[in-house]
């Protein structure tokens, strides 16, 4: 198969031409949209700040790309973000001179405990008590934030442990230190879904529960990792978040992170129905996102114009992806039958 | 009854889909004050009938004439308006609403602009009492038995208006105490001169509430009969046919049945089955399948194989009995500990319940496989193309490659797929409920020598099929079902057509 | 009865706080106190009827908190930089809110859209306008407003009401009369009941449908009204979260999230269960206010277990046998 018919077959192509249009749009009418420099030992640019102010959203699509593809959903992940950043400012604490109240290590750790904690909750009440996914997660989008702002009794918790910033902040080899982590979950993400049965699985239970379930596979389980994994992704989201401003705002922390996180997923390619799943498209839909985000900063727009853009750009996709949609606009261009 | 004429007539009604001609120049008349069954098994065109005739579907040619007048209804509305009136076995009410309001869905008597409550609620009461119904109009519908939802949704339709009242299986989820009360509902009716079709696939039931019986068969009109003048024997004889006699085995029936007395007395027992049933299922059955052993179930719509199936192999979880894997009480719960004990089983709903479309073939195929492995225990995809590949040789599955999408697979091809996926298992004990249906006789054929050569192979296998010589052509034994109970066990010669039918027709 | 259930276990639980607070902290008892519980969350009230709307047709809002903004944004922009009476305002702003609720309806109904993505998305898009009309905060002086947000009637005795309680006190009225005696209201549960058998008994489904996210907008719109005759001011971040207070508040008072089941009252209660757990929590004076969230959230998580619980009784009651055999029968065919 030539290479053309390969990658024009290929899920990637559509949102990879998504990105290319806006990469080119900028190309033509942004100045200095592209230009790298290298400033205190690392790299600069709008190109780098697309990668780091996009991390967070990535690592929650990560997670979120498995859930989706079981035809569930998560939208607790922004409340599991601030519960993450909550939980480690708490324990590393705003001392001024930069002693952390418990090792910065230990901290993380607790942090992530308690979002997989979440994340099984989630689990929990899907697989075992059958409940639709959008209400079970519902319930911890509203009362996350509540755990969040009780974890840092309702105070904005200022760091000023340094090492704590590399997290966010920091660059390794001249790009961003969180580009990194992102990657390592990705490719650790990636290895376990599709060098063992559990992309299969994940894939099977998404289109045909029952019939997977007939297969003699444990498809509750699977479901139930699935969202722990989420909370985990949105735990790891909540350490850069907190490290990358130093902070924990737990009333602010992910606010509408998790609508960014779908549409990124759904953007990848990967259907609200569920089935086959594509990681790398849901980065690539991360970064469309933010380079929409980015394009409209540098257009001195006020950001939060882009959440109307976003909103729009969310109808638009939900109407391509709807099947009736589709016949109606084919309808207008030639007669079609509707099938009894 | 008056030879008057029908209130309702189609002639030489025809119907095709894509692929498959599910009405020839079918005939059916209702006439008024009667109760009128039609019968036939599956693909015989009763449903498609039926949906034409409320609209749902139109049909290509033909005509229908509804008190003499042709009519063409587009839609179950239209339908509706014209006066045919349908009532469901999944009962569409709201089962959150009172049985008064359903009754007056969309229809409620008003009072000065708002609802009038008592007037509704009276009406509600009168128009059910008129049926010997009294219950209490203002509860909700689901805090009532499904026998009384459909008094309330036969009181609907009526009201709306209603020359023709059609019943689709409304005996299905009922008890005896209420298939009598809704028969006397629906004397009463007919005695009152409404036209009613009523549709069922129990025997004796129809027998007892109809007056005539039209009967098709792949989709052709095979007569119309009066009730009384039609024995069940020839009922059941006309509504299967003479199968295609087509194709021939290698290995004839006759030595089949040899085979079956040496199985049977030497072989081993692979799944022995002890009183096992479920409350709503199936009464409780036990069974023994040996080694290299074919048993067939047959029985016609709605006997319970399907049930029986789904209880050995852990779908529906019994509430009695046990289940013996060569010589080892199992713990059968779900169908995972089903397939770890040996067993494999193909759904006679391929779509829902076996088949995932947007997989590919190679991934259908070993799926089962890699669950009985585990997660971790991942199989490289060189060794899964290889053990895709020799099934789709063996069982000629008909695909570009390994790597489309099971869903472009024709019928019969995903029906092997199914099977592959089993095979690829390698179980002791295979259950296959309608392996045969809804694909084409070059298929099924090669099925049923499958079938045969894995019992020489040793396999046991449970065989479910509504075709009886399909039964007895590949079965050692036959277990026969009939109204959600196993009835008896043919075995050797006496496994034959007649035998079959006069076992269902002559009941326990 | 089975059904009444859930709202006497919400009645109770509102009796059992009121009367905790009352033996544990002084001054707790009073009528005023009761009467306050209307007067502040007066707008969490409006949201709360036209979410019953959606929740009880099976559907979902999750625009409403930010719909509440944007009229917020659009009230005070009118008054005050466009200088515009109120009695232009009003009727714009509740028919913005009723356009944008009637939109989101449309591509519900129309393209069989998954409610929750097209509010969610609809979430984004009235923020977004909010910043849109402004970035800052506007803060309203016009005579007619300010007069709305001090005035106190007066009622029983020494105690008083305000403006908004009573706009409020009256859309539940409407609210009860249109799910009781309106042929519109009883589709409504009829659709959440089973929309397939609504459509099937020829009840107008599709309009109907489109009229509730329709009704919701407007909903929204009012309660942003309201909500400035308590803040006198426009504020683009009003509202973050007000959409779950809503959501959580009708499962609180008994309404199913499945759809079919639930009705004003109850939500009344789960509005007053909501408003006393603040004032509780305020009256404690140590506890952080967010463990208001948090207590919320619980209560959602029981109330929906019990409702998922009450389902699968439901189910096997009716024997295991039916819904596969219906199944069957249709696979049969």
């Amino acid at each position: 198969m030539g290479i053309w018919r390969r990658l024009s077959r290929s899920k990637l192509l559509w949102p990879l031409v998504t990105l290319g249009i806006l990469l080119l749009f900028n190309l033509f009418f942004t100045p200095h949209f592209f230009r790298i420099e290298i400033m205190e030992g690392h790299l600069f640019g709008n190109l780098i700040d697309i990668f780091k102010n996009g991390a967070p959203i990535m690592l929650l699509a990560i997670g979120l790309t498995l859930v989706i593809a079981t035809h569930g959903i998560d939208i607790s992940v922004g409340s599991v973000v601030a519960i993450s950043a909550g939980v480690v400012a708490m324990l590393i604490g705003g001392d001024l001179a930069g002693h952390p109240k418990y090792p910065i290590g230990f901290a993380m750790t607790a942090a992530l405990v308690a979002c997989v904690a979440a994340g099984m909750w989630n689990g929990m009440l899907v697989s075992w008590i059958g409940m639709q996914p959008i209400i079970a997660t519902l319930i911890l989008f509203v009362a996350g934030r509540g755990i969040a702002m009780v974890t840092t009794n309702a105070l904005v918790i200022w760091l000023y442990v340094k090492p704590f910033a590399l997290l966010g902040q920091g660059y390794l080899f001249g790009l961003p230190f969180s580009l990194y982590i992102v990657a390592f979950l990705l490719l650790i993400t990636y290895l376990v879904t599709r060098r063992t049965a559990l992309g299969m699985f994940i894939e099977a239970v998404g289109i045909n529960p029952t019939a997977t379930r007939f297969a003699g596979i444990n498809a509750r389980s699977i479901l139930f990792w699935c969202y722990a994994f989420s909370g985990f992704c949105a735990g790891v989201s909540g350490l850069i978040v907190c490290s990358t401003v130093m902070s924990a705002d737990g009333n602010n922390a992910g606010n509408l992170f998790e609508l960014d996180a779908i549409l990124a997923v759904v953007l990848g390619g990967t259907s609200l129905n569920g089935g086959r799943f594509f990681l790398l498209g849901s980065m690539v839909g991360a970064l469309i996102i933010q380079t929409l985000t980015t394009t409209i900063y540098a257009f001195n727009v006020p950001p939060e114009i882009a959440q109307v853009v976003k909103a729009l750009v969310v109808y638009a996709v939900s109407l391509l992806q709807s099947e009736n949609f589709r016949a109606r606009v084919a309808g207008i261009f030639g007669r079609r039958e509707i099938a009894a | 009854m008056s030879e008057s004429t029908p209130i309702l007539e189609m002639r030489k009604i025809n119907k095709h889909f894509p692929g498959v001609k599910a009405l020839s120049d079918v005939n059916f008349r209702l006439f008024q004050g009667e109760v009128h069954a039609i019968m036939g098994q599956n693909g015989a065109g009763k449903s498609t009938l039926v949906k034409v005739l409320t609209g749902v579907y139109r049909h290509d040619s033909g005509e229908m004439l509804l008190e003499g007048k042709p009519i063409k209804p587009d839609s179950p509305l239209a339908a509706q308006k014209l006066g045919i009136s349908t009532v469901y076995q999944e009962i569409n009410l709201c089962p959150n609403l009172s049985v008064a309001e359903n009754i007056f869905a969309g229809r409620q008597p008003m009072k000065l602009g708002r609802i009038d409550w008592r007037e509704l609620n009276r009406r509600a009461e009168e128009a059910l009492k008129r049926l010997n119904v009294s219950v209490d109009v203002t509860q909700v519908l689901s805090s009532y038995s499904i026998a009384i939802q459909q008094m309330v949704a036969i009181v609907r339709v009526l009201d709306v208006s209603s020359k023709i009242l059609i019943l689709d299986e409304p005996t299905s989820s009922l008890d005896e105490v209420e298939v009598e009360q809704l028969f006397k509902v629906i004397r009463q009716l007919r005695d009152d001169g409404l036209a009613i079709l009523f549709i069922t696939h129990f025997l004796d039931q129809t027998y007892r509430i109809s007056d005539r019986i039209t009967i098709l068969k792949n989709g052709e009109f095979v007569g119309e009969y009066k009730t009384g003048s039609l024995p069940k024997l020839d009922l059941i004889a006309k509504m299967l046919g003479k199968e295609l006699s087509e194709f021939s085995f290698a290995m004839g029936g006759e030595e089949r049945k040899k085979e079956s007395g040496k199985a049977g007395k030497d072989g081993k027992i692979v799944l022995l089955v002890k009183d096992l049933g479920l409350r709503g299922s199936i009464a409780p059955f036990s069974l023994n399948l040996n080694e290299g052993e074919v048993l067939g179930l047959a029985g016609l719509l709605g006997s319970g194989r399907t049930e029986m199936a789904r209880l050995i192999f852990g779908i529906d979880g019994a509430n009695q009995g046990e289940i013996h894997v060569k010589g080892k009480r199992q713990s059968i719960n779900a169908p995972r500990s089903a397939m770890l004990a040996g067993m494999g089983f193909c759904s006679e709903d391929r779509k829902n319940e076996g088949i995932f479309s947007e997989l590919t073939v190679r991934e259908n195929i070993i799926l089962a496989l890699q669950g009985r492995k585990g997660t971790f225990r991942y199989i490289p995809k060189k060794k899964q193309l290889e053990i895709a590949d020799e099934l789709i040789k063996t069982l000629a599955i008909k695909t570009p490659s390994a790597n489309n999408e099971a869903g472009q697979l024709s019928g019969g091809n995903q029906q092997k797929l199914m099977l592959a996926r089993w095979l690829a298992t390698n179980p002791i004990i295979l259950i296959l409920d309608e392996p045969t249906r809804g694909i084409d006789v070059g298929a099924k054929l090669e099925i049923m020598e499958l079938i045969l050569s894995l019992s020489r192979q040793g396999m046991g296998v449970i065989f479910i099929s509504s075709e009886f010589e399909e039964v007895i052509r590949c079965s050692n034994r036959i277990a026969v079902l009939k109204d959600k109970a196993k009835i008896a066990e043919l075995a050797g010669e006496e496994m034959s057509e007649s035998n079959i039918m006069h076992t269902i027709a002559g009941g326990r | 009865m089975r059904t009444k259930l859930p709202i006497l276990v919400t009645l109770g639980l509102f009796l059992i706080m009121f009367g905790a607070g009352s033996i544990a902290f002084i001054g707790f008892f009073s009528v005023q106190n009761f009467l306050n519980l209307f007067i502040d969350n007066a707008y969490l009230l409006i949201l709360a009827v036209g979410m019953t709307f959606v929740i009880i047709s099976g559907g979902i809002d999750l625009s409403v908190g930010s719909m509440l903004a944007l009229s917020t944004m659009m009230s005070s922009s009118l008054l005050e930089k466009s200088h515009m009476a109120p009695v232009l305002v009003i009727p714009i702003v509740l028919a913005m809110g009723t356009v944008l609720g009637l939109f989101m309806g449309y591509l519900i109904q129309t393209f069989n859209l998954p409610p929750f993505i097209i509010t969610l998305a609809g979430l984004y898009l009235a923020r977004g306008l909010c910043y849109v009309v402004s970035i800052d905060t506007i803060a309203i002086t016009n005579e007619f407003w300010k007069a709305a947000a001090h005035s106190a009637i007066k009622v029983i005795g020494n105690n008083f009401v305000s403006p908004s309680a009573i706009i409020a006190v009256v859309v539940v009225l409407v609210g009860l009369y249109v799910f009781r005696f309106t042929k519109f209201g009883r589709n409504v549960y009829a659709i959440g009941g089973n929309e397939q058998s609504a459509i099937l008994m020829g009840l107008p489904v599709a309009s109907t449908k489109i009229a509730i996210y329709a009704l919701s907008g407007f909903c929204s719109a009012l309660a942003g009204i309201v909500f400035t005759f308590y803040t006198l001011s426009g504020y683009a971040l009003n509202g973050k979260g007000m959409e779950l207070d809503a959501i959580a508040t009708v499962v609180i008072g008994g309404t199913l999230l499945t759809g079919g089941v639930g009705n004003i009252l109850g939500t009344v209660l789960g509005v007053l269960v909501y408003g006393i757990i603040q004032v509780l929590i305020m009256f404690q004076g140590t506890l952080n206010s967010w463990w208001t969230r948090i207590v919320i959230g619980f209560l959602v998580f029981v109330f929906c277990l019990l409702q998922r619980l009450f389902e699968s009784g439901k189910k096997s009651a009716l024997g295991k046998g039916l819904p596969r055999q219906a199944a069957k029968a249709q696979a049969a065919r």
